[in-house]
């Protein structure tokens, strides 16, 4: 058999469909007691023949993308039998490119939550580490391009749902900006938040997919007017004297103790990757960003999701699609199918959102969660005025174990290992990328750029990509 | 006594070809449930994609309501459960409504008074529900249809301020050709809020509403019922519960349904999903020109400019398409009085005879004046004038063809009604001396034979004329 794992994309086009198609689905099936990754495995191929890059090339898709005919939970027990009667439009993209879909991957439930830990068929386990967490939300995503099994999945991004799990399974993973990639056919979280996005082994490669999946559609209204040119084409644009910054304060060593050895390594690591940034054109410049907006970032991040949630979610009631609950009225139908559909973490999300979204909360809570949420957007774009991009590390650690303990009022926890977020308040293009490893196990760096500029961000990553030796890299390679 | 205060809260269907915010078809069927789409179902994934259609009608009918106008449209999320909502949430308008402190004129028994109108929003209509001993049926066909509600301000004081207003809003409607506003197929519905106060009271009573009344007459059934029975309870001494009610067309009282105190709290708040745009200038005077005069500036010119009499221009304004046709007719030169009591005597006479109405009227505007031009001329009576309008509408023929056809050209040549005189004095010789006699029915006797011999074509005046010239002659 042919060695797919370490294919990038366009190895694929010149193979034969049919056998690609059986081979990774057997690949898929026997990584499931492994990793736990796919929520569904196709049986049948579908193939529509294209001249796109994508002709012939398997992926996956999280499970909380419409596909019509083919069994979409959203890993949750309330869609635990939902068949879709429509495709989402990215879907119907990648068909149309002749892309082939293997198989439907995990998440955490409703794609709310960033451990992999809370869908419906059970916890997906990192590639690299099987006994630890892959992160989520896009977990099973994360995890099939980890181990190589495919070499691009699409995932979704509210908070860091692409980045951080793509950070833990030492992939590249990248949301563009808000509106470039239709989000019709995604089941809604936060719907103001919520992006489309994928996850490859080399910044070409996701390049190559967002290439095919952005553009237009009439189907969702915050869908942005396609820019008439290709990624790809940019890919290799000179970056010299390109501006970046970074948080200053929330990087330095000095301010964490010095026993979280983990994360002195990946600052330390930081460090090196900025000198290294310079040396190749780029002009890199640490600066002081308000730390009370900064910390603000994960409470304003679950007030605005939680109540934007509770909303979205308010169509799971059993009477229309979906397993139901029996009950003596409408009303009990739907509380009954609620009930027990949803897990605990769900419902107190739903429990807050509804608290948050009350008439006498909702000043307090929720618009004061928007005005942070613009605060922060506002300087940020202040920023991107003189800076082509925000570089941070993706996360303060490695991928953790199922029982990590982690202060959750730390800035560690709050700013560190929180402001991914920040990408999704100001809709903007964001890729994280391998660039070190700590512990045998893969650290990743983020790159956040200005709005629309998604061909700039690729270009920049790609050449970042440049200075490590990860491109292309699968779970157990020994380049650590 | 009290005073009586009541505000109005009326739904309308709008007529678009696809609904609010998805592409399924918006039109009524009997059938259910087939014309449903993922979004109408609310499936997990889908979007609104607003409708341009709708929301240039909601504008019309803001604007067409006098109403100030927002500079962009957004739109909000109301939350609740019910079967009846797929989504979860109807997707409405409440930060920036389409229009607000607008005005309507209303007829209210010959006097015409201004209703304040506090907003109108842009909305979407729920699935409509039967709802049987044990089980319920849902048509989704009604789903996503674009609805919108206008709200008056607590300014009506009665039943028939209220019915009279419901009149005028609903040919508003009509007349902006905003919606059919068909009350038999529940296309206007309306909410009333009802309070009393004491004459000289300072501050509103308690108010009650009075939920989803699918008729005009049952509106005026509801506010009355209800004036009595708070009457009755301040009359008692005691307070007026803050409440829903429903009104019972059988048993022609409202019931209670819930009290405010478990009212819902609908979690209002921005949908996401639709970015606000504006509303340029332009675009609202483009809209603007499209309105058509509405029923009461009509009714002013019909009076002032045209001459017409109260009761003529009522009975014009109606309908906006009697109206319409009304104008049509003058525009060919046909003097506004004689337009008008063609329209109201002869068309409407005949629709009414025949069971139809002005929308299959065969008869155009032109064709009728044409005809009223032949009576201009002299050359036709108004009576065959009448009946040619009807067989012309009856036969669906243009009635100068008719008139081709049947040969009904009045005569006006005195030398052709002459021989036809001498023909008839001929056949009836004893015509001349009863005459002389002094039987003067002889005169009408002479016109009626020359009518036979005609086919009724001889000019009638000048046919009498000429046989007592001629009787007198001899």
């Amino acid at each position: 058999m042919i060695n797919y794992k370490k294919m990038y994309i366009e190895d694929f086009n010149s193979l034969e469909p049919k056998e690609t198609f059986e081979n990774i689905v057997s690949l898929a099936n026997e990584s499931q007691k492994d990793f736990n990754a796919f929520v569904t495995i196709l049986e049948n191929l579908e193939y529509n023949s294209s001249n796109s890059l994508l002709d012939k090339v398997p992926y996956a898709l999280k499970d909380n993308f419409s596909t019509r005919g083919i069994l979409t939970t959203a890993s949750s027990n309330i869609l635990k039998d939902y068949v879709p009667v429509y495709d989402a439009t990215i879907y119907k993209k990648l068909k149309e490119a002749g892309a082939i879909l293997i198989g439907k991957t995990s998440l955490d439930e409703l794609a709310m939550g960033g451990s992999g830990t809370t869908g419906h068929t059970g916890t997906v386990n990192n590639p690299w580490d099987t006994n630890r967490l892959i992160g989520g939300s896009s977990a099973g995503s994360a995890a099939v391009v980890a181990a190589g099994i495919v070499p691009f999945s699409i995932g979704s991004d509210t908070g860091d749902s692409i980045r951080k799990p793509a950070a833990y399974g030492g992939v590249v993973g990248f949301k563009p900006t808000y509106g470039r990639i239709s989000r019709y056919g995604l089941f809604a979280f936060a719907s103001s938040l919520d992006h489309v996005g994928c996850f490859a082994r080399s910044v070409r490669d996701i390049t190559i997919v967002t290439d095919v999946l952005k553009g237009y559609d009439d189907k969702d209204m915050t869908s942005l007017e396609d820019e008439g040119f290709d990624y790809l084409s940019h890919l290799n644009d000179d970056i010299s004297k390109r501006k970046l910054f970074y948080f200053k304060d929330i990087v330095d060593k000095k301010k964490y103790d010095n026993s979280d050895v983990e994360l002195i390594e990946v600052l330390n690591k930081f460090e090196e990757t900025i000198k290294k940034l310079e040396s190749i054109g780029f002009i890199v410049e640490g600066i002081d960003f308000p730390k009370e907006l900064l910390s603000a970032l994960y409470p304003t991040y679950m007030t605005i999701s939680c109540a934007e949630a509770t909303s979205n979610n308010s169509n799971l009631t059993g009477i229309i699609f979906g397993p139901r609950e029996d009950g003596k009225s409408i009303d009990e139908i739907m509380f009954n199918t609620r009930t027990k559909g949803f897990s605990e973490l769900i419902k107190r999300r739903f429990i807050l959102g509804s608290y948050i979204l009350q008439r006498e909360n909702q000043e307090k809570l929720f618009l004061n969660a928007g005005r942070i949420r613009r605060l922060i957007v506002e300087k940020m774009n202040e920023l991107f005025e003189e800076y082509d991009g925000l570089i941070m590390p993706t996360s303060g650690g490695v991928a953790p174990l199922p029982n990590n303990d982690i202060d959750k009022l730390s800035d560690k926890y709050l700013i560190l290992e929180n402001h991914l977020v920040i990408g999704n308040f100001g809709g903007y293009p964001s890729i994280s990328l391998p660039f070190g490893f700590v512990n045998k196990l893969p650290i990743s760096i983020n790159l956040t750029g200005p709005q629309f500029k998604d061909s700039l961000v690729l270009n920049m990553a790609h050449k970042i990509e440049e200075l490590f030796p990860y491109k292309g890299m699968i779970a157990g390679d020994d380049n650590v | 006594m009290y005073k009586v205060v009541i505000g109005l809260e009326v739904h309308c269907e709008l007529k678009t070809n696809s609904k609010n915010f998805s592409s399924s078809k918006n039109e009524y069927t009997e059938t259910p449930n087939i014309y449903v789409n993922e979004v109408d179902l609310g499936m997990p994934g889908i979007l609104p994609v607003t409708n341009a259609f709708s929301v240039k009608q909601a504008l019309k009918t803001a604007l067409a309501l006098k109403c100030e106008i927002p500079d962009s449209v957004v739109f909000d999320r109301k939350n609740y459960y019910y079967a009846d909502l797929p989504k979860g949430f109807q997707i409405t308008q409440t930060r920036k409504p389409m229009g607000r402190n607008g005005y309507i004129n209303i007829f209210v028994k010959d006097e015409i008074k201004k209703i304040d109108i506090e907003q109108i929003h842009l909305e979407e209509d729920t699935a409509s529900m039967v709802h049987h001993s044990n089980y319920s049926l849902i048509d989704y066909n009604r789903a996503g249809v674009p609805l919108i509600e206008v709200v008056t301000k607590p300014c009506i004081s009665n039943a028939d301020e209220a019915f009279g207003f419901l009149e005028a809003l609903r040919n508003l409607f009509l007349y902006t050709e905003v919606s059919e506003a068909r009350l038999d197929r529940g296309e206007m519905r309306c909410d009333v809020n009802i309070s009393l106060m004491k004459e000289e009271a300072k501050e509103f009573g308690t108010k009650v509403e009075i939920k989803n009344i699918g008729s005009f007459l049952n509106v005026k059934n509801a506010i009355e019922y209800e004036i009595n029975r708070q009457t009755e309870v301040l009359e008692s001494g005691d307070k007026v519960i803050q409440e829903t009610r429903r009104f019972d067309e059988r048993e022609m009282k409202t019931f209670s349904m819930r009290s405010k105190v478990d009212s819902v709290d609908y979690k209002y708040f921005v949908e996401p999903n639709l970015p606000p745009f504006n509303l340029s200038k332009e675009y609202i005077s483009i809209v603007k020109e499209e309105i058509p005069l509405l029923q009461d500036e009509r009714y002013s010119k019909y009076i002032n400019e045209y001459q017409l009499s109260e009761t003529d221009a009522k009975t014009l304004i109606k309908d906006r398409k009697l109206s319409d046709y009304f104008e049509e007719v003058i525009n060919y030169d046909i003097k506004p009085i004689d337009a008008s009591i063609w329209m109201v005597t002869v068309i409407l006479g005949t629709l009414n005879k025949l069971s139809l109405d002005i929308n299959n009227l065969f008869l155009s505007p032109k064709m009728l004046s044409d005809v009223i031009k032949m009576i201009y001329k002299d050359e036709l009576s108004n009576s065959k004038a009448k009946s040619l309008i009807y067989d012309a509408i009856k036969e669906e023929k243009d009635p100068i063809s008719l008139i081709k056809e049947m040969g009904i050209t009045q005569i006006n040549d005195n030398s052709l009604i002459e021989n036809y005189i001498e023909e008839a004095l001929i056949e009836n010789v004893n015509a001349i001396s009863d005459y002389k006699n002094g039987k003067d029915y002889v005169v009408n006797f002479i016109v009626g034979q020359v009518m036979k011999k005609t086919k009724g074509q001889a000019n009638p005046v000048s046919t009498a004329n000429l046989v007592k010239e001629i009787l007198n002659r001899k």
